[in-house]
């Protein structure tokens, strides 16, 4: 909460900033080599002078975002290069807060002239902002904080040959095209490395370096009058190269095309009731969607009202410590700090440390994903006064806004196999990987497909089917986990493109989750659907 | 908001500074000067508010039969030249593409005036009081009730886009838009009603108007009930058949039709490889739908990103698959000239003369739609989706709209929904480049209800 005394040391915390270790030079030179780690004194100058900016012309709070952004992607399909892009976005994005309004502003343009304007555009944006305001914001108390992190990664995606990452991915379409009936085999490597500057006017300056990196593989099967893609479920994660050379795509893409080839002569699927069996690789996104966006504070207080929808989660006061959303073996948390996830930070976006904390526990909903300006909605209620941190932006030009930390379905503490499930099922469908997906805008009713499919009878894998997906309404579904996997099973899934805000802006977010079977789930067939 | 200088002479002058800096056999430079304003809105106020400016400049170097591309949005000339070198690097290192199209040369370009000084002047201010009149009329709606009104304004100005190869293409091109959308909830969370208007012309949009209908919405869908997921006969709305038609231009891809893999691709015993369904008859013969970056209500880019000039695609004209989307590289393959690739921007589809009201009038029994969301593929064979019907589901009986209904999941493809089409209603603007008319469809899937308000 931004009080009067806040707000003085607040000053005196960006006049300390602004003072500090001036350089006279307007721009960097340009670089595209490796960061360094450390606070970059050079953002954290400029910062200053938007800071600085912002509170003389009436913010009495502002932070700014000084970041640097190089993307590479490489596309394949089957022995050729469809594309190699190399793309780099740097600017700065100052947020103000006049008389607990917001305004924002981006600008390439990193001179001191260039941030001031900027700064000075936010405080208009802010002023003007007022005309149609009911409820100040304020802010969540946070310690002020210096210093520098960096994903630790063994080799910088980036800087990894483009020959190299070429190879991997024609070696990966290679294999997959000597499976029969594969005709067609696409592969991909996108690579991100955010360095980002953050100061604000609490007096908090963080320099991060973040590494993302999302491989990609589809084979596609024709034979008689039908065609089936199977897309690998390679998870995204916030990793090196390192990460990419031990999936070794080029090795298993036989294995994995194969499955496209079978699912050509796989019985299309009878509709009815089954006892569902998610893979890991499936259920994170369901996870994704069904419990961690209603679990956004913002969606459930209306904020994404117009866009991604509101959330059954909802009103606070009605469901926390109240709603019984699962299982007894429902157990959900959320952090941003499980190693080679996507969420992963030191500090977000307003500076807030890195949190854990848990969401659902035993199926009964606990606390939502918060950022400094929302905790105080639900401090009494939650009797967590501080922010979950979870304010991201995608990028210097965006405004930074609440969004989903990774979200977790804890395993089994006994060790539960995958093969005990199936040996436990009678009569059942087994799902793996993402496929179609969809859910309504209060995260109700959804609809998840997957890539692959086989049929459960008498605890034994009959054959596989296709055409499948579940349909469901959330708490329902999640009230049907009756069998959850152990460690064994567990794995990290995550996308690079979780989309939520207006404008749209792109979350990187990972999901970990154990194996786990739904009872009597309704299983449609999307080859007879329209 | 920047003021608008001569762009076109400031986004050439930096397409030649890059290729000055070129080495490579071939080069293209493309360069995007944008900006955007922004206001969002959420219980009767603003949540966020803020302005961004960009320019990025994007080499596309060629060297023999390799290509490779790098962008950059620091301009001076030390980056410039780093960047095109980092291209000429990239393209170096790719293997050759035996796909690989040369750069194009001098091109004709159609004149398209897309540009709005009221849109690219759209201050703070401006869209502040846009929003507060929004929200004023949607309370005073139903001024009993405490009506939660939230939304987005965003005017978007392109200052330019210009493309410009080593081989004397220069193509420039420069437009706006704007659009408001809101999204009225009644307190009891039991209705939900949504608007939406945008154009190239902020003049275009009346924030009032879009208001009152979201509230008028949400009041009347207040306690929807459940009726028996099913077939019915649907009227959607132009923006529902917005959310559903232009999936179809996936669909119109030649070469995935040619490879065996769309809808339009002919399949089975027989039928010789690369066989599509082009000049077969795909859907009612009151179906015409097309891109056309000239027409008025359209005025989309005259230009593609690599400089090939766009022109008038029809692609389904009285029900007749007419034309297939060809890139540069699977038209020569096939023997076609080169102007075959270069769609048309945006996407019209011709309407009727009977108003929204008149297709509720003429309905015995059926469902209204406003529209759509979480759209997702399910099957590439038949272009069949999933989604969700969301804020304003209305029973429609004997003429009337009779009741508030729950929400739908539906199963089905905009592809044979229109070969199932009862009646065409009037064609209007539902946003910069788009024109769509409400339609009136029979047997429409609906799989199962939503609890979602």
């Amino acid at each position: 909460m931004t009080d009067r005394r806040d707000f003085l040391k607040s000053m005196g915390a960006a006049a300390l900033v602004a003072g500090a270790g001036r350089l006279a030079h307007a721009a960097p030179p340009p670089r595209l080599v490796a960061p360094t780690a450390g606070i970059d004194t050079f953002a954290a100058d400029l910062a200053a002078d938007a800071l600085q900016a912002a509170t003389e012309n009436g913010a009495q709070y502002a932070d700014a975002r000084i970041g640097r952004y190089r993307r590479q992607a490489i596309s394949t399909r089957e022995r050729q290069v469809t594309g190699v892009s190399d793309s780099e976005s740097y600017g700065i994005g100052v947020r103000a807060l006049v008389n607990g309004a917001w305004g924002f502003a981006g600008t390439r343009d990193m001179t001191r002239d260039g941030v001031r304007k900027a700064a000075l555009e936010a405080t208009r944006a802010a002023k003007a902002a007022r005309r149609a305001q009911r409820r100040p914001v304020e802010l969540a108390p946070v310690a002020p904080v210096k210093g520098a992190w960096k994903t630790p990664v063994r080799i910088d995606p980036v800087e990894v040959p483009i020959e190299e990452k070429v190879a991997l991915l024609l070696a990966a379409n290679e294999a997959a095209l000597k499976v029969k009936n594969v005709r067609f085999a696409t592969s991909g490597v996108a690579a991100l490395r955010e360095e980002k500057t953050l100061a604000t006017t609490d007096g908090t300056v963080v320099t991060q370096t973040f590494y993302r990196i999302a491989p990609s593989f589809t084979a596609t099967a024709i034979g008689g009058s039908d065609f089936q893609a199977y897309t690998e479920e390679l998870a995204p994660r916030g990793s090196g190269w390192e990460y990419i050379q031990q999936l070794d795509m080029p090795t298993n893409a036989e294995k994995w095309a194969a499955l496209a080839a079978e699912k050509l002569t796989a019985r299309s699927v009878e509709v009815g009731r089954y006892d569902l069996i998610l893979d890991p690789r499936n259920l994170w996104l369901t996870i994704h969607e069904s419990v961690g966006h209603p679990t956004e504070l913002d969606r459930a207080m209306g904020y994404e009202a117009n866009y991604a929808g509101t959330s059954f989660v909802a009103p606070p006061e009605k469901v926390i410590g109240k709603l019984k959303f699962g299982s007894d073996l429902m157990t959900i948390r959320a952090d941003r700090t499980t190693p080679e996830s996507l969420a992963r930070v030191a500090w977000d976006d307003e500076g807030v440390p890195a949190d854990e904390w848990t969401i659902i526990d035993k199926g009964v909903f606990k606390d939502y994903q918060t950022t400094r300006e929302q905790a105080a909605w639900i401090a009494p209620l939650t009797g967590v006064r501080k922010s979950h941190g979870c304010s991201f932006a995608q990028s210097w030009s965006d405004v930074p806004f609440q969004r989903m930390p990774n979200v977790s379905l804890a395993a089994n503490e006994r060790d539960v196999t995958l093969n005990d499930i199936i040996s436990a099922t009678d009569r059942g469908i087994m799902i793996t990987n993402r496929g179609s997906y969809s859910i309504d805008h209060q995260r109700y009713n959804f609809q998840f497909g997957g890539q692959a499919y086989w049929e459960i009878r008498g605890g034994k894998v009959t054959g596989m089917v296709k055409d499948v997906a579940y349909q469901a309404t959330t708490t329902s579904f999640w009230n049907s986990l009756d069998m959850l996997g152990g460690k064994s099973t567990y794995f990290l899934g995550g996308t690079f493109n979780d989309g939520k805000g207006e404008p749209g802006q792109s979350n990187q977010v990972s999901h970990g989750c154990p194996a786990a079977r739904f009872k009597n789930i309704s299983i449609i067939n999307t080859g007879r659907a329209g | 908001m920047p003021i608008r200088l001569d762009a076109r002479a400031d986004l050439q002058a930096i397409t030649k500074r890059a290729l000055s800096y070129s080495t490579a056999d071939e080069a293209r430079v493309v360069v995007r000067s944008t900006s955007t304003g922004q206001s969002r809105f959420a219980g009767g106020e603003i949540t966020t508010s803020g302005s961004a400016t960009d320019l990025t400049v994007t080499v596309v170097s060629t060297v023999g039969k390799r290509r490779a591309s790098a962008s950059t949005n620091v301009t001076d000339d030390a980056s410039l030249k780093r960047t095109v070198e980092l291209s000429e690097r990239l393209a170096k290192l790719s293997p050759e593409d035996p796909e690989l199209m040369p750069e194009l040369g001098p091109q004709q370009y159609a004149a398209v005036k897309a540009f709005d000084a009221g849109t690219a002047g759209l201050a703070a201010e401006q869209r502040a009081d846009a929003v507060s009149k929004l929200i004023a009329a949607a309370r005073a709606a139903d001024a009993a009730q405490d009506l939660f009104v939230a939304g987005y304004l965003e005017a978007n100005t392109l200052h330019g886009t210009a493309v410009a190869t080593s081989k004397g293409l220069f193509a420039f091109h420069e437009s706006t838009d704007v659009s408001l959308s809101c999204t009225v909830r009644t307190p009891d969370g039991t209705g939900s009603g949504w608007a939406a208007g945008g154009a190239r012309e902020w003049a275009q949009v009346d924030a009032a108007a879009l208001g009152r209908r979201a509230a008028q919405k949400a009041v009347a869908s207040r306690n929807p009930q459940a009726i028996e997921p099913g077939r019915y006969t649907v009227i959607l709305e132009p923006q529902a058949v917005g959310d559903l038609v232009p999936l179809l231009m996936q669909a119109f891809n030649a070469r995935t039709a040619e490879e065996g893999r769309s809808p339009f691709s002919k399949r089975g015993e027989g039928v010789p490889q690369g066989a599509t369904m082009l000049g077969e008859k795909i859907a009612d013969p009151r179906v015409t739908l097309f891109s056309d970056s000239e027409d008025p209500d359209l005025r989309g880019s005259p230009f593609e990103g690599d400089g090939l000039p766009t022109r008038r695609r029809v692609w389904i004209e009285n029900g007749v698959l007419k034309n297939l989307a060809y890139s540069r590289y699977w038209a020569q393959k096939r023997g076609l000239p080169e102007s075959v690739a270069g769609n048309g921007d945006g996407l019209k589809m011709l309407g009727g003369t009977q108003s929204l009201e008149e297709l509720i009038a003429g309905t015995e029994r059926g469902v209204l739609i406003t529209h759509n969301f979480y759209i997702r593929f399910l099957d590439p064979r038949s272009a069949s989706y999933t989604g969700l019907t969301r804020d304003g589901t209305f029973l429609v009986e004997r003429g009337k709209i009779t009741r508030s209904l729950k929400n739908f999941r539906w199963n089905e493809s905009p592809l044979l929904m229109l070969n199932r089409i009862e009646a065409i209603g009037r064609a209007e603007r539902i946003g910069a480049g788009q024109v769509m008319p409400s339609l009136k469809v029979r047997d429409f899937n609906f799989s199962s209800i939503s609890e979602a308000v």
